[in-house]
């Protein structure tokens, strides 16, 4: 069974064991507009909590893409780089960003569940 | 102070369009279906945008008139027929750019398309410089419509018939519901178009004809990549006070007959065109996806600092990165390999020819 969980930044994480799957939230693509270019950093990188973790271009403007968990990066999605309309056509399923095993799971606490980020988004939205 | 609404504001809403605010009005960046399917959209069939924020400055006096406006501006205006449009500049004596223009010849005098966020400044500035002499209204009764892209003009046709047949830069009175509107053959787009000055309480039944005979409206967002795959300048980001219209590669603008007369900032023109020019506007192309917004820095293969973007933006249409800056001249030339400084890395880049998209202007009489 996954899990998944939302970060203020508006990265979803999906859960299964010590992997975690990372994409940009259906609200962040909206908001974004249409997305242009991806960056993504490489294969077997760290990354830490909150840091930068890739950039999204839409034609509007450049956006960071946070990591919310600590881990070893042992996947990208280069679908998304070849391809980056994929993260406006499905942003919480084929496009994900990169899968990380992680560093420390109590960092999942500071997520929110679904109903938490649907009142948060709508909140921030402006 | 709160923003200015346009007269297309609650079709705009209808239309689920995406506020920005630009030049002190609320405009839309984008509709429901986005920029990349708007801009083809425009490129394939037609688009309608409201660009009801520019300045539309009506001068109007005797003779005298044409004389005392050839002192601002660099163009052969005895020449120009009636109802016949041109691109020109308001320049400061160092010929840096006020702002870019269209100025059209109209029965008492002319009519003055500004940019939304000059156009305050330009009218004082003009007011001064013709002494006060002339009746000058900066309308504030009347809209601007722009419909652009292939099926323009027979949608256009449809509801104001025989405006097919305007010239390319040319204008005509036409009537619309009892009201009598001004139709210029002219755009921004690259395509073929008009653009319509009607009045505000009109605008709105004009629109949603356009729409019932097939066309969409089209936000700022688009229009901006339209403009920029076009090769053309978008004021304060590729042209400003610190630019020549020969720097920015616009001579051509700029009427044969003229050089050697006065205007703000002839002799820095009549100085660069015989000397040449320490920068140039060129058009540049990434190698890779990555785009290049305004100020990013332009670097030679030995790691100088030769110039920096203005504009840059993904072409839908030519599906690729694409930029305009400006370069030191010994780097303009065609193919010159050049290096982007984007978030700390160096993406390589090429110079190349502009417009990045062929133009499909009408053909006609074109004669600058």
């Amino acid at each position: 069974m996954s899990e998944v969980k939302f970060s203020k930044e508006h990265e979803w994480v999906k859960l299964e064991g010590e992997v975690a799957t990372i994409g940009i939230t259906k609200h962040a693509a909206e908001m974004l507009g249409d997305i242009v270019f991806v960056e993504l950093p490489e294969k077997g990188s760290n990354v830490e909590k909150d840091g930068s973790a890739g950039v999204v271009e839409s034609t509007k403007a450049a956006s960071d893409v946070y990591t919310p968990l600590s881990g070893e990066l042992i996947d990208i999605n280069q679908s998304i780089v070849d391809d980056p309309s994929k993260i406006n056509k499905d942003p919480e399923g084929d496009a994900w960003f990169f899968k990380l095993k992680m560093k420390d799971k109590s960092e999942i606490g500071s997520l929110m569940n679904r109903e938490e980020y649907d009142k948060f988004s709508k909140e921030n939205s402006s | 102070m709160e923003s200015k609404k346009t007269s297309l504001f609650n079709l705009h809403q209808k239309h689920e369009a995406k506020f920005v605010e630009f030049a002190g009005y609320k405009m839309p960046i984008q509709y429901k279906d986005g920029i990349i399917q708007e801009h083809k959209f425009t490129r394939t069939k037609s688009g309608i945008f409201d660009v009801s924020h520019m300045g539309q400055l009506f001068i109007r006096g005797k003779e005298d008139l044409t004389k005392s406006l050839e002192k601002l501006f660099p163009l052969d205006l005895k020449k120009l027929n009636l109802d016949q449009s041109k691109y020109s500049f308001l320049m400061n004596d160092e010929a840096g750019i006020y702002d870019d223009l269209i100025i059209t010849k109209i029965k008492e005098g002319y009519l003055i398309i500004l940019n939304a966020a000059c156009k305050n400044q330009d009218y004082k500035i003009i007011e001064e410089k013709l002494d006060n002499n002339y009746e000058m209204n900066l309308s504030e009764n009347l809209s601007l419509i722009a419909i652009q892209g292939p099926d323009a003009k027979n949608v256009l046709e449809k509801v104001i018939p025989n405006s097919n047949k305007l010239k390319f830069m040319n204008g005509k009175n036409f009537n619309f519901e009892d009201s009598s509107i001004y139709i210029t053959r002219s755009g921004y787009t690259g395509e073929d178009g008009f653009e319509i000055s009607i009045n505000n309480n009109k605008t709105q039944k004009l629109v949603e004809l356009l729409l019932e005979n097939g066309s969409k409206l089209i936000g700022l967002g688009a229009r901006d990549t339209l403009r920029l795959e076009a090769g053309l300048c978008l004021y304060g980001n590729d042209i400003d006070l610190k630019t020549s219209p020969i720097e920015a590669n616009l001579k051509w603008a700029i009427a044969k007959s003229r050089i050697e007369t006065d205007y703000p900032g002839s002799n820095i023109i009549k100085n660069q065109i015989k000397n040449g020019v320490k920068k140039l506007r060129v058009g540049i192309k990434p190698e890779t996806r990555v785009i290049a917004r305004g100020e990013t820095k332009i670097y030679n293969d030995q790691n100088k600092e030769i110039g920096k973007i203005t504009s840059g933006t993904f072409g839908p249409s030519v599906e690729c990165s694409i930029a305009m800056g400006y370069v030191e001249n010994t780097y303009c030339s065609i193919d010159t390999k050049i290096f982007l400084e984007v978030r700390g890395k160096k993406v390589p880049a090429n110079i190349c020819n502009l417009p990045f998209y062929k133009k499909n202007y009408l053909k006609g009489e074109i004669n600058v």
